[in-house]
């Protein structure tokens, strides 16, 4: 097993105030961690300083993405590398059709590898399949991203694109939040087919009920800023047993 | 996020400054009535277009200029202006596109005007002028057969005194504005189109007007005449040369559609803008009106601004004709230091008349972008409607966006709508495109794109994608 993901000691700030300190974490290819954590914990910064958003000020540690350093990759570089992050809150852009930004994604990454572009008619075969798995209508294709979409199918989107992108880390930031029953087997449907020996998947979530249909490898508690406590899934239940107080008293 | 790459093409930025070295027949700078007559004169003029322009010049010299716009413009010297350039001409004139002076052939090469075995394979019949003389015409014959008139103005004063005579001014009376009035007096060329009834034009027109001559103005001045039943679509582009000082360009345009007929007026501008601390580049004053004079008669204009130090034009609107339509799709941007107060004018006359205007403005760098519309409704127009859509893209944090609406309804029957916003290209909506691997650039036209996908896709096809293309120039470095 290859360490994928290698997060030591880091702490960061975002708007003067610390919100990471000392976080340790490695995801090996293959398996799949849950983040859990109150609010406020720093689940969605972690989020964000893996992807690199601007804003976020790195104040100590390292973090290793494929044995390179990941802190020193622009935002763009570490989405080619394959690192993905399915977003909490997915942004409208209007105007831009929803299979023309996905395109470029793929063709973003492909020039990196020195590829020729997708072709297109290969490219909409391909993405006709995968709305398949995500039930998703075939017009969504050409309506503005995630402009007038619900929250289910902003987060249907999401799973759409990560399954499209095949990425080596998929960073998945509450996909669950607002999420009927129905949906959240789709989308859980989604991120299990992704799963493979040379993959990994960060599970950002509040509940217990996403990983019934997700089954992690790893389960940690981040709390003030670290990681307060990590097990198996049984952790998970423990949590939805006896809530987050009991973590918090022990750390 | 880094902004290098997009620093790095600044420089490249506008890619149609050269100067093409041709022995001009330039005037002297200076206005009166002797400059006038003299250029009457050197186009042939029958004595009525003298008397007009004499009179047009001497109301001019009543007017004041009009300073209502949100525009900060420098004094202009209308008397150190040169109001007439035209490439030397041999007394043998050219008369086909092989006797065109090769330098000026070079130069549509470089802007990419398709004249020649290209036009005609993209379907485009080209009118250009250069300085103020029409050059060439292209594919006269084959228009000449459906019956349509497509040739310079002078050519049109020449063959078609009658036609001219009976329309010129009807739409923009020399008596409208300061600058229209200048054009009357002056104007040296430009387009004349005239499609007779029933006749859908077989082919896109276009015209390329590029400033070359120091210190000169340009005055052109079009008319387009739809007879009844007849579909016409027109493309305008336009270029300059990067020069440090400010070039005055007054242009006028009059569309007349009768009965039935349809025209559609598009227009690429990207006058040289001036460079990134505002020095230089091209005034634009220009007065651009179209009257649907017929019943069912329909006018569009769509226009992408992305040129010009100042840009003062307000395409427009006469609804005259009963059920008849009048469209504005407009995109303009400010970047640097540019200014535009730009917008349209609907005037409801007939009944159950109907417009639609979409306005994009994008303010970036320095600039200053306004929307100006007048939406007037008069008593006779029963039923009359409009929709008016008006949206703001600011990008960084030193440009304006304003917008200036005007609403006359003076019958109770009509219904007015209108809808406004102004967003900032959000860092949300860059870093989604970041995570996904897209260049900041390349997001940035992307985002920009997709907001002006209303008015970009009113545009012809091949028009559609120079206006994407001249978007990203316009915009290189507003963001990062």
């Amino acid at each position: 097993m290859s360490a994928l993901l290698e997060i030591s000691n880091l702490s960061a700030k975002v708007g003067g105030k610390n919100v990471l300190h000392g976080l340790s974490l490695t995801v090996n290819a293959g398996e799949v961690h849950a983040i859990m954590g109150p609010n406020g914990s720093g689940k969605s910064t972690l989020s964000y300083v893996l992807a690199g958003r601007p804003g976020y000020e790195i104040t100590g540690g390292s973090v290793k993405f494929q044995g390179r350093d990941l802190l020193a990759m622009e935002p763009e570089e570490r989405a080619r590398a394959g690192m993905f992050l399915g977003f909490q809150y997915p942004v409208e852009i209007p105007g831009v059709n929803n299979v023309y930004l996905l395109k470029a994604a793929v063709n973003a990454k492909r020039k990196e590898l020195g590829q020729p572009e997708v072709d297109a008619y290969e490219f909409l075969q391909l993405v006709r399949g995968k709305m398949k798995l995500m039930q998703m209508d075939e017009s969504f294709l050409s309506r503005g991203v995630n402009e007038g979409f619900s929250g289910g199918e902003k987060k249907r989107n999401e799973i759409l694109q990560m399954l499209v992108l095949e990425p080596a880390l998929a960073v998945l930031d509450e996909t669950d939040s607002g999420l009927d029953i129905d949906a959240l087997k789709v989308v859980a449907k989604g991120v299990n087919s992704l799963r493979s020996a040379d993959r990994g998947v960060l599970l950002i979530t509040h509940y217990q009920r996403l990983l019934d249909h997700i089954v992690p490898d790893h389960v940690h508690v981040l709390a003030r800023g670290r990681i307060a406590r990590s097990g198996d899934k049984t952790l998970a239940h423990e949590l939805e047993k006896r809530g987050y107080d009991w973590v918090l008293e022990v750390a | 996020m880094s902004s290098e790459p997009i620093d790095a093409l600044l420089g490249k930025s506008y890619r149609h400054g050269f100067v093409t070295d041709i022995d001009s027949d330039t005037l002297p700078p200076g206005l009166d009535e002797d400059v006038v007559r003299f250029i009457s004169r050197k186009k042939k003029e029958p004595e009525f277009m003298t008397e007009w322009r004499l009179k047009a010049y001497r109301h001019w010299l009543t007017m004041r200029e009009p300073h209502w716009a949100k525009l900060r413009v420098n004094p202009i010297d209308y008397q150190s202006i040169s109001y007439f350039s035209a490439p030397k001409r041999d007394p043998n004139a050219p008369k086909s596109l092989e006797e065109v002076d090769p330098k000026l052939l070079a130069t549509y090469e470089k802007l990419g005007v398709p004249l020649h075995e290209r036009a005609r394979l993209a379907g485009v019949a080209v009118d250009a002028v250069f300085d103020s003389v029409s050059v060439a015409t292209t594919f006269k014959e084959r228009l000449a057969e459906a019956g349509v008139i497509f040739c310079s103005f002078s050519d049109a004063v020449q063959n078609h005194p009658a036609l001219i005579e009976k329309y010129l001014g009807t739409v923009v009376p020399h008596t409208d504005n300061f600058f229209a009035g200048l054009n009357s007096a002056v104007f040296s060329d430009g387009s004349f189109v005239y499609v007779p009834p029933g006749v859908r034009c077989p082919m896109e027109l276009s015209t390329y007007f590029r400033i070359n001559a120091k210190n000169t103005g340009q005055f052109e001045r079009t008319l387009i005449i739809a007879a009844p039943g007849s579909h016409v679509s027109y493309l305008e582009g336009c270029t300059a040369p990067m020069r440090d000082e400010n070039q005055l360009h007054a242009a006028v345009v009059e569309l007349v559609a009768e009965d039935d007929a349809e025209i559609k007026y598009s227009t690429v501008q990207n006058w040289y803008p001036g460079d990134e601390n505002g020095v230089g580049g091209i005034y634009n004053f220009v007065t651009k009106r179209g009257e649907c004079r017929g019943r069912n008669s329909k006018i569009a204009w769509t226009q992408v601004e992305t040129g010009s130090a100042i840009t003062w034009k307000y395409p427009s609107c006469v609804l005259r004709g009963e059920n008849s339509v009048g469209e504005f799709y407009s995109v303009a941007t400010a970047n640097n230091y540019q200014q535009a107060d730009t917008g349209t004018k609907m005037i409801h006359i007939g009944a159950n008349t109907k417009s639609t205007i979409v306005s994009k403005g994008i303010s970036a760098g320095h600039g200053q972008n306004s929307y100006r519309g007048l939406v007037k409704i008069l008593p006779s127009a029963q039923g009359a409607r409009n929709f008016t859509q008006c949206d703001s893209l600011l990008m960084g944090s030193n440009c304006g966006a304003h917008t200036f609406p005007y609403i006359e309804t003076r019958n109770p029957s009509a219904t007015v709508e209108h809808e406004a916003s102004t967003s900032k290209i959000s860092e949300d909506q860059l870093f989604y495109c970041l995570q996904r691997g897209i260049e900041e650039e390349d997001a940035v036209n992307m985002i920009v794109n997709g907001f002006c996908k209303s008015v970009l896709k009113e545009l012809p096809m091949e028009f559609a994608v120079e206006a994407q293309n001249l978007l990203a120039v316009s915009l290189e470095g507003a963001v990062g």
